[in-house]
């Protein structure tokens, strides 16, 4: 095995995306944590974390620049360099999703929250959940993973429905709650975002590993067809 | 010989092995080259990529003891017939080098000599001008063109040596590591003149630098020898340049454009 300094720096690329992931997963979860508690400060202390998170993601891509710029990568290097490229930028905009969730606890002020959290937590953790599991497999370029892993959406997707449905119930009993409804219904929509990304970073991996590009299907969109 | 237009390829190879005596130093290579495009020819040294590009204009037949087996097509006629003669094959088919190889007379009488010689009749001074421009060398030469070849850089003998090729109107121009010997600047001009020349030509090259390949050509033959253990040379992977370098199909292709081989 030869270029051993360049299996080195791709390792060392790898183990960046796992930490920017790992930022971008605690976003997510916190987010939804703060905001069941109110919690203004955390909510702050999230959008000042997002920097961190730009920050990380530019480093990578500068990384990246340079391994493409010095190594001049062919087939499967050329592949993950390239891919990586688009995985942090799917990463960098999850994390945009926890902040613009951080952001409307602020805007909600004094506000109480319109219903107790209950699919909206679950919603977080299941995105999360595949996020983590979408880059360990990206790592291994486990394509069965990379495969499974996007269908989990749907639930996400179920879930999504039955807040908006939910919601809009509230809004029909009481037309004065719609701020606060409207509100919750963009933290939803943010956490659906945030399972569809996941769904890129599958299709990334499998292209990694088969050379082939082509697109998962999992439901059309989050909302219900019929 | 006959000019029978082919519609897609310039020559082909059927089941072609080319022997040194007893050795077959390249075996069943069966390859459609398409006209008016880039292939380039890649792979490990000694895995016999230079012998094939020569058994291309029967430059292997100054070998003594070689021979080939098999065919190569030029218009549907076998090159290695018994009615072809080799020199009518090399003014087909012409070949530039590695290092640049010019006369040692003047500009204008290495773009003349090789015309003259195949008997041409027309204006010597529009064939100069002409094959000068056709290798963009035009511009830097059209004043001294009495002046010795040698005087020329590096990079500007080597054009010459495409424009003396072109000067005889080939319809196949086949180059062995062209740009090995040149600047980085000179090998650049010399990638985009292949671009121009592709416009009326067929190209053939090959060379050890894969970007290279990569940034020139349409299409990729990797070159590596047979698993047996014969130390013969075959073509283990023929495609579009870019799927050469973004999606091989043979692991050992992989190998070797990313660097891993050996």
């Amino acid at each position: 095995m030869i270029r051993k300094t360049f299996e080195h720096e791709i390792q060392h690329v790898k183990d960046e995306v796992l930490l920017l992931g790992s930022m971008v997963e605690h976003a997510i979860i916190t987010s939804v944590e703060v905001l069941k508690k109110r919690d203004i400060k955390g909510a702050e202390k999230l959008i000042a974390d997002d920097k961190e998170i730009n920050k990380k993601r530019f480093a990578i891509e500068n990384q990246l620049m340079i391994l493409i710029a010095t190594q001049q990568p062919m087939a499967h290097d050329l592949r993950l360099l390239a891919s990586t490229m688009e995985i942090i930028s799917e990463l960098e905009r999850m994390g945009d999703y926890a902040k613009g969730i951080a952001n409307i606890n602020i805007r909600m002020g004094e506000e109480t929250l319109l219903k107790p959290l209950i699919d909206i937590p679950r919603m977080a953790q299941i995105g999360a959940d595949m996020l983590h599991r979408s880059l360990t497999a990206f790592v291994k370029e486990d394509v069965e993973a990379a495969k499974a892993i996007p269908a989990e959406d749907d639930e996400v997707d179920a879930l999504y429905n039955q807040v908006y449905r939910e919601l809009m119930l509230f809004i029909i009993q009481d037309p004065k709650s719609i701020e606060r409804a409207n509100w919750l219904l963009w933290v939803a929509h943010n956490l659906e975002r945030v399972a569809d990304r996941v769904t890129n970073i599958c299709e990334r991996t499998i292209f990694i590993a088969t050379g082939e590009m082509s697109e998962i299907k999992t439901t059309d969109d989050e909302f219900e067809t019929k | 010989m006959q000019n029978i237009q082919s519609p897609e390829y310039a020559i082909e190879t059927k089941n072609l092995f080319i022997f040194y005596g007893s050795f077959a130093a390249v075996s069943e290579v069966n390859m459609k080259i398409e006209k008016q495009k880039i292939t380039a020819i890649i792979g490990p040294s000694g895995c016999g990529k230079s012998t094939l590009l020569r058994a291309f204009n029967r430059m292997n037949d100054f070998v003594p003891s070689s021979y080939v087996t098999g065919e190569i097509l030029l218009h549907g006629q076998n090159l290695y017939g018994k009615d072809i003669d080799p020199v009518e094959v090399r003014r087909k088919i012409g070949m530039v080098f590695q290092k640049p190889n010019p006369f040692p007379k003047s500009i204008y009488e290495n773009i003349t000599w090789g015309a003259r010689i195949n008997g041409f009749k027309g204006n010597m001074d529009e064939l100069v001008e002409q094959s000068l421009r056709g290798a963009a060398l035009w511009d830097e030469v059209k004043d001294k063109l009495r002046k010795s070849a040698y005087e020329l850089s590096g990079g500007q003998q080597q054009r010459l040596c495409i424009a003396r090729t072109i000067a005889i109107q080939p319809d196949i121009i086949l180059m062995d590591e062209p740009a090995s010997a040149l600047d980085p600047i000179s090998t650049l001009r010399i990638e985009e003149l292949m671009q121009e020349l592709k416009k009326n030509y067929t190209i053939i090259i090959v060379t050890h630098n894969m970007q290279q390949a990569a940034r020139v050509s349409d299409y990729t033959a990797m070159m590596m020898l047979e698993k047996d253990g014969s130390r013969s040379g075959t073509v283990i992977e023929f495609s579009e340049t870019k799927r050469i370098f973004t999606n091989p199909k043979d692991k050992r292709t992989e190998d070797y454009v990313t660097g891993r081989f050996g």
